[in-house]
């Protein structure tokens, strides 16, 4: 009969709404400003870069390789390496990024650089709620705003903060090791790096 | 039909009468770039007799970015992001076309975690993107907002999915050459078992508010009939060359990926016309329900990327490739062309959305203007992949 | 599926003067492909598409390539009068082959279910010899990519019903998809990390030399 498909469609609209008042499911929409849903925590957003310690500046893991730089699809970072070297939080002399900014008009949030990064300096960050009155000003991040400390990144990725600082560690470890061995050349049985992570200890102990 | 029109002076003219005025002449119309109803900035320049369409004229290029010059200026790795933005309701089907034709031009292996990963989610990708589609073809219809905030509904627990998966919810940049990026724990294969059981029961609501209506039936059924031989010539690909009976889908031609492992069907339609073609993405569904409780059942742990393929420096031998899988929308094929250097010599993206549309001024010659709107609906196009 | 060794000797045998030369791909895919002479190509095209065993009905995808002038080097005994006696010296040569423009039709066979076959067409050159038969009267598929290569390419396609810009507005000029294609400098700039767009986009819009503006006209 003509007009039974038109009802049936009703009935599942009435369903629908009287159903969203009842089951989770049906009504999925949050109330926005007022309620969040979590974020998860592989989410990304914009890259920052982590400092250890107080200092922002001298404790940026950044040692301006310009690595995620060349890699940037949109071409969105813009790095001047230093020319002398500073000490980092642990007191040994690095290179620093005298200039690093990042244009987030430009970013497409892809995370390249994060991956490319030898020194796990950068990461991406959760932060979404970034309208700013300019866009010429306040949308090209320098370095001064991209600095956050490493506790921050731990708050936002606790699983992978761990894991990245996991690797550090027994990077670090390996490589006073592996210096303790140069230094002692008298015990020849330990000259091997132990631990999987040895060959890798070279970038983040240098 | 001689139907008056009154205007303020009618008094003072003498009335206008709509057979006097539009009998025998063409009236061109311009729809679009800024409508509604064409999925994004897409015009047609139509000819139309009173309200049948007597020539159509797709004009493209509101959106081009150039997209293969892109892809020629950064590295192999930089253009994945970019494949996201094609069809950036697909993006993982993008990601995954764009890594299977470079780890063809490389001879990368993927570990077997990593193509089931894949599997999963191309085909969670296809329910989404046929989900959306079919509410987007009703609101194109008239049923305006209902429909597609249900289909909407669904796709967003799809999208929660790749968000806390890859990070992003449509902008996913998850595959790599030689595997995927971030590994799939348990959770999220939980997740991903609930939300599929769950589907067909969407499903079945759906076709019950749209199958046996009166309203979609006379709009759709023999509207935009499409032949078999004309479809195969043209190179339509997708549902809508499976709606004409056409029997082609890479899944099955060309076994990429681990389907040939799957147990599926492939449904066909029979008539070619929109009805076929609204059917034939809700049929898909069904299939890809099919697919994904295998794929998510057989799932192993086991590494997600081959430690061969470099993430810098990443450069390929001299050669040329084509690699192509069946994305919602149709064959998406990437061409690349390497001369050993860091980015493609050629990067050449067969778009299907683009190709579907050759012939869809035979589709609409005829019939309404407000049926052209339903024929564009039904052929699925996202401007980001037809304009690249 | 037949190899294109035997593909091409069929095809040569069904059409008289046709030329098909094999080219090689080293790649790991190890997809060679075809180079048909461009006389006979809708022709050759045909046979591919109608041959019983072959049904290539499906053409997925049309392309171009942009291959520019290049220069090998190479070095060549040449024999050579040296202070009065002749000798046999190796002498560097540079060979020089002219650049051209491809376009590539991958095609496969819904009836059979096989494929790729790879066709490519070359033209004479880049610049007035770019001009390839169509082959959009044999597969319906090519019209729109021909339509995009002759837009982002140049190769005018004889032949084709309907060859206009797609992407492109109609005014635009240049193909950018070209290898020398130069940019335009006329970018609306502001301040970015794009250092050598800022450059170039002050530059365009910097004010003209004084003296310029002051010559009488």
């Amino acid at each position: 009969m003509i007009g039974t498909g038109i009802l049936k469609g009703m009935g599942v609209t009435a369903r629908n709404f009287v159903g969203s008042y009842f089951e989770k499911e049906r009504l999925i929409t949050v109330q926005y400003p007022e309620e969040r849903s979590p974020l998860p925590e592989n989410y990304r957003n914009f890259p920052f870069l982590i400092y250890d310690g107080e200092d922002p500046q001298a404790g940026l893991r950044c040692v301006a390789c310009k690595i995620c730089e060349k890699e940037c699809p949109p071409q969105c970072i813009y790095i001047v390496k230093s020319d002398d070297k500073k000490p980092d939080y642990m007191g040994k002399p690095q290179f620093y990024p005298k200039v690093f900014d990042i244009d987030i008009s430009v970013c497409m949030s892809c995370q390249i650089c994060v991956e490319v990064c030898p020194f796990e300096a950068i990461k991406m960050d959760k932060e979404f709620e970034l309208s700013k009155r300019e866009r010429f000003n306040h949308l090209l991040q320098r370095k001064e705003e991209l600095s956050k400390p490493n506790e921050y990144y731990h708050g936002i990725c606790p699983t992978e903060a761990a894991d990245v600082d996991a690797k550090l560690g027994a990077a670090a470890e390996a490589a006073a090791k592996k210096k303790a061995v140069a230094a002692a050349p008298a015990a020849p049985v330990l000259a091997k790096p132990t631990g999987p992570t040895g060959s890798t200890s070279a970038p983040a102990s240098s | 039909m001689s139907a008056t029109v009154q205007t303020l002076e009618a008094m003072e003219r003498p009335p206008v009468t709509m057979s006097s005025r539009l009998e025998g002449e063409l009236l061109e119309v311009s729809m679009g770039p800024q409508h509604p109803s064409t999925h994004g900035v897409f015009r047609m320049n139509v000819t139309l007799d009173g309200e049948i369409v007597r020539k159509l004229k797709p004009v493209f290029g509101y959106l081009h970015r150039n997209h293969e010059q892109i892809g020629e200026q950064t590295t192999y790795l930089g253009s994945m992001p970019y494949t996201d933005r094609l069809d950036y309701f697909c993006s993982m089907s993008n990601n995954w076309a764009y890594a299977l034709s470079v780890e063809k031009l490389a001879g990368i292996e993927v570990p077997e975690r990593a193509e089931y990963l894949r599997v999963i989610l191309a085909e969670l990708t296809r329910l989404q993107n046929h989900a959306s589609l079919l509410g987007f073809l009703l609101s194109d219809m008239g049923a305006w907002g209902t429909p597609l905030m249900y289909a909407f509904r669904e796709r967003e627990k799809i999208l929660d999915l790749f968000e806390s998966l890859a990070g992003s919810r449509m902008m996913c940049d998850y595959m790599r050459f030689g595997g995927c990026r971030v590994d799939a724990d348990d959770n999220w294969l939980a997740g991903a078992r609930k939300i599929v059981d769950r589907f067909p029961k969407f499903l079945d609501e759906f076709e019950e508010l749209i199958l046996g209506n009166e309203i979609v039936i006379a709009r759709t059924q023999n509207v935009g009939k499409l032949s078999a031989d004309l479809a195969i010539s043209a190179g339509i690909t997708g549902p809508m060359l499976r709606a004409c009976g056409v029997n082609y889908d890479v899944r099955k031609v060309d076994g990429y990926g681990f389907y040939p492992r799957f147990k599926f069907r492939i449904p066909l339609g029979e008539h070619g016309d929109t009805y076929d073609r609204l059917m034939m993405r809700a049929l898909e569904m069904r299939e890809s329900v099919e697919i994904l409780k295998q794929a998510l059942a057989q799932i192993q742990p086991g590494a997600i990327v081959n430690p061969k393929a470099k993430i810098r420096a990443f450069r390929p031998p001299v050669g040329e490739a084509y690699g192509r899988i069946e994305a919602p929308k149709g064959e998406l094929g990437f061409y690349l062309i390497s001369d050993g250097g860091p980015n493609p010599y050629r990067y050449r993206v067969r778009p299907p959305s683009f190709i579907n549309l050759t012939v869809l001024e035979d589709l609409c010659l005829g019939h309404t203007v407000a049926d052209v709107m339903v024929i564009l609906g039904s052929v699925d196009i996202v401007m980001g992949e037809v304009d690249r | 599926m037949e190899s294109l060794e035997q593909i091409k000797a069929r095809a040569e045998a069904a059409i008289p003067g046709a030329k098909i030369d094999i080219v090689p791909n080293l790649g790991p895919a190890n997809q060679p492909s075809l180079l048909i002479d461009n006389e006979h190509a809708p022709a050759i095209a045909k046979f591919l598409r109608d041959d019983p065993t072959l049904r290539l009905d499906f053409c997925s995808n049309v392309t171009g390539v942009d291959w520019l002038d290049r220069v090998t080097k190479k070095t060549v005994k040449v024999k050579k009068v040296v202070e009065g006696e002749e000798k046999e010296v190796n002498e560097p040569i540079e060979e020089r082959i002219p650049g051209y423009l491809e376009a590539v039709y991958h095609l496969f066979s819904m009836a059979h279910k096989h494929g790729p076959i790879t066709i490519r067409m070359r033209t004479r050159d880049r610049g007035e010899g770019a001009r390839l038969p169509s082959l959009t009267p044999v597969w319906r598929s090519a019209e729109f990519q021909e339509r995009e290569i002759f837009d982002l390419y140049g190769i005018r396609f004889d032949g084709h019903p309907d060859l206009r810009r797609i992407l492109m507005w109609d005014e635009f000029e240049d193909h950018p998809m070209r290898k020398d294609y130069v940019q335009p400098d006329d970018f609306e700039w502001e301040p970015t990390p794009h250092d050598d767009v800022l450059a170039r986009a002050k530059q365009h819009y910097a004010p003209r030399p004084a003296e310029q503006e002051l010559r009488p006209s």
